[in-house]
């Protein structure tokens, strides 16, 4: 059962790495145009969760529908469904041995069969879009972690996809070029991009996302709008969560 | 300070040499110098044999234990055949010794008789030396595509990329950038390792030093081989520096990335 | 009283010496300051002699001994010529047979300076000046003619002459002057082949990688006989300029190398170093000479 505006649906998701259960039963459902915010600790899952919806790890139990389509069934074809998602690490995982154009047009051209001008044109369009254009002949060495973030970003919309998903995308980052990379992110989501944001980025988590999720030891435990779940939680834990965030002096 | 010291520590060795009671015997039976000069310009030419021995021989090493480090890659259980004899493959041509690869190759094929295979000895030579070499360089391969950080891998998957264009333009590309000095390495070792193709008959350089030493019973042109041999060692070594130093910037971001 | 004395003294030296120079006794005539006990000798009282390891025929003979590291054959036997040259010039010297030592020695290593491990090295060496400078050899102890050996019915067994031979690859064994005698007299248009021993040299031949191969005529015939079996020899060379000849290698300068050049005179002075050229190398005389 699911609605023609729905992005994203994860039904009964379980995994494990041996004897570890990381998701225990993962149930959400992600609309068009949603920008749903995870948190949790360290471990919570959250970063399982992404790459399972990525088809980068295989999942146990359930099944994952992206746009009507069930990713998990058997036969598909993996590298069709991951063009339509878009990934962005903590470590940018920008390639070192290639431009910044050449990393963003790599997929476009190789993967998609897109000409290699037009995949130029695309990604200088982008690039320009994003502040960077004039990095565009860089190597990722030469550049700082938050301009790499952003490029990863645009490397990820390269293949133009419907959905994005961001795992702990600052936490890399020195305070001082975070917020270069969440304001894309925002940009992002002006724009209307669906997105599942796993962040410890509380602040901006609140600004942006129109569902939280708090994830603890594999399960959702509490989700809602962002009011609802930094200011009134309802179950202890998250409370016991936030709690130790604001004491962070992080919210 | 340091030039200081090694020069004096140079000059005591030598003097030591020098005076040492065997030197005048060695030193007409090592280093004669009309002999070095008479035997050298047959040395140089057999020594074209060499060269074109491990030109040919390093291409198709390169390719060849390329494909065997991949197929060693392959993941799943529908690949483990093709897993199993890159590592058979591997283990087999790295544990028996070259030489009798060589030999076998040289003097047991042809003596098959089969219509159609070739019997020349400068063939199926330079076969065991790409042979046996491959199985070295290969596993230098894999080990350079193993210290790829996996999230490169899983950042090329993510952007739709398949397995085979993910190994082709990121894996690979790093790989063998972060392996030019131990395949450099190999291919130096190869280089040497021309010369036992002399058991099979053809004249190379060692064997027309040999040639020389046995008809005067003067070791000098053993002197001029391995002058020939360092000579060639020399640049090819500063290159290996050259190239490793210009990636190395590169390689910095994906290490501190990942 | 004296003079019976004296007379008695000097009859019994006379009969002493006289006993002594009988030769009846115990070896051969001695040769003057050559007594065994005089010679310069890696080790005192022994005779060591060096060859390689295998020692194959006509030059050695007798098979293998049980439980010895010589393969092919072994010297200890005295058969083949050149074991059968080392006894005779080792009981010239006064040696008893079993006070003559074999030590394998790779042909490689026969020439390099610093103290030898052997009084002599046999191996069919030939004398070239630019080796004397850094050996000492003997006087020859066999006159070489270089052979070729082919395989029958193919078309190198038609050369008659050393021109013939031009267009055939040739190969040799590295360490003889066989190598020499190809690039210098016959200049064949393709380089000859080298091989480490000659059974490397002999495989080649068989899987036909090469025509033929030079080697010193019994050698030829050895080849011939027992290696291969369809070869035939081709013909012979004579020496260009010097007669091409073996000799005993010894450590340079060492001056043992003139007792048994005085020994190997008295060889052929009577006839004995003949007699064993034709025990053991009677075959090898038959062959048509390649001009």
């Amino acid at each position: 059962m699911s609605t023609t505006s729905e992005a994203l649906l994860l039904e009964g998701v379980r995994k494990s790495f041996g004897k570890l259960e990381v998701l225990r039963g993962i149930d959400l459902a992600v609309a068009e145009h949603e920008v749903v915010c995870l948190i949790g600790a360290s471990g919570s899952g959250k970063s399982t969760l992404l790459r399972c919806v990525n088809l980068l790890e295989s999942i146990d139990e359930g099944r994952i529908v992206v746009e009507g389509e069930e990713i998990t069934a058997r036969g598909v074809d993996v590298n069709r469904i991951r063009r339509r998602i878009g990934i962005v690490f903590q470590s940018f995982n920008l390639f070192p041995h290639m431009s910044v154009l050449r990393n963003i047009t790599l997929a476009p051209v190789k993967a998609l069969g897109v000409s290699r001008a037009q995949a130029q044109h695309d990604a200088e369009e982008l690039l320009e879009r994003f502040g960077l254009l004039d990095k565009r002949d860089e190597y990722p060495d030469r550049l700082s972690g938050g301009q790499q973030q952003r490029v990863a970003i645009v490397r990820a919309l390269a293949t133009k996809p419907g959905l994005m998903l961001f795992d702990e995308v600052t936490s890399a980052l020195d305070p001082e070029l975070i917020a270069e990379v969440l304001n894309v992110i925002r940009e992002l989501a002006a724009g209307g991009m669906t997105m599942v944001i796993a962040t410890h980025e509380m602040g901006f988590a609140r600004d942006i996302a129109s569902r939280v999720c708090f994830l603890d030891a594999g399960v959702i435990l509490e989700e809602g709008p962002p009011e609802e779940i930094f200011t009134a939680p309802r179950q202890p834990r998250t409370q016991q969560f936030l709690q130790r965030i604001v004491e962070a002096g992080r919210l | 300070m340091a030039v200081v010291s090694t020069i004096v520590f140079l000059a005591v060795l030598v003097l030591l040499v020098v005076n040492s009671p065997g030197w005048e015997d060695v030193k007409r039976q090592f280093f004669d110098w009309a002999e070095f000069r008479e035997a050298l310009p047959e040395i140089l030419s057999a020594f074209g044999t060499n060269v074109r021995i491990f030109c040919i021989a390093e291409v198709f090493i390169l390719v060849f234990a390329l494909v065997l480090a991949v197929l060693r890659s392959l993941p799943g259980p529908v690949f483990f055949p093709l897993r199993a004899l890159a590592i058979v493959y591997a283990d087999l041509f790295r544990g028996i010794p070259t030489i009798l690869v060589i030999y076998i190759l040289g003097f047991g094929v042809p003596a098959l008789q089969l219509s159609g295979v070739p019997t020349s000895e400068l063939f199926w030579g330079t076969v065991g030396l790409v042979l046996v070499y491959s199985a070295y360089v290969s596993e230098v391969y894999r080990a350079g595509i193993e210290s790829v950080h996996p999230s490169q891998e899983a950042a090329a998957r993510s952007l739709g990329l398949s397995r085979t264009q993910s190994l082709r333009y990121v894996i690979l590309p790093q790989a063998v950038r972060r392996v030019i000095p131990p395949l450099l390495n190999d291919f130096i070792g190869l280089q040497k390792d021309t010369a036992l193709i002399a058991l099979l008959g053809v004249v190379e350089a060692f064997r027309q030093s040999q040639i020389d030493v046995a008809a005067t019973f003067n070791y000098t042109p053993y002197l001029a081989t391995a002058l020939l041999f360092v000579l060639i060692t020399i640049p090819l070594a500063r290159f290996t520096d050259w190239l490793v130093a210009r990636d190395r910037r590169r390689s910095q971001a994906a290490r501190l990335a990942g | 009283m004296r003079r019976a004395f004296i007379a008695i003294s000097l009859l019994a030296a006379a009969l002493a010496v006289t006993a002594g120079a009988s030769g009846k006794s115990s070896a051969a005539v001695a040769i003057p300051g050559c007594a065994t006990d005089s010679l310069k000798l890696v080790s005192a009282g022994t005779l060591t002699v060096g060859t390689d390891n295998p020692a194959y025929g006509p030059w050695f003979g007798g098979g293998e001994i049980k439980g010895s590291k010589w393969k092919i054959n072994d010297p200890a036997t005295g058969k083949g010529y050149e074991s059968a040259v080392a006894y005779e010039v080792a009981k010239r010297l006064g040696f008893a047979k079993s006070e003559l030592k074999w030590v394998a020695v790779p042909f490689n290593t026969s020439f390099r300076p610093g103290k030898k491990n052997f009084d002599f090295f046999v191996n069919q060496v030939s004398y070239t000046p630019q080796r004397a400078k850094n050996v000492t050899f003997s006087a020859s102890y066999y006159n070489v003619n270089q052979a070729v050996v082919g395989v029958k019915g193919k078309p190198i067994a038609t050369a008659r002459s050393k021109a013939d031979l031009r267009g055939y690859e040739l190969g040799v064994q590295i360490g003889t002057t066989s190598y020499d005698y190809i690039v210098k007299n016959i200049k064949p248009t393709s380089k000859p082949a080298v091989y480490d021993t000659n059974n490397d040299a002999v495989t080649a031949l068989k899987n036909g990688q090469i025509d033929g191969i030079v080697v010193d005529l019994p050698t030829a015939f050895y080849v011939t006989a027992v290696q291969v079996e369809n070869g035939t020899i081709v013909g012979q060379f004579l020496s260009v300029g010097s007669q091409e000849r073996f000799g005993l290698v010894f450590q340079k300068g060492n001056s043992l190398a003139g007792c048994v050049n005085k020994a190997l005179t008295r060889m052929r002075a009577d006839g004995t170093l003949k007699r064993l050229q034709t025990q053991w190398l009677s075959k090898a005389t038959g062959a048509r000479v390649l001009q």
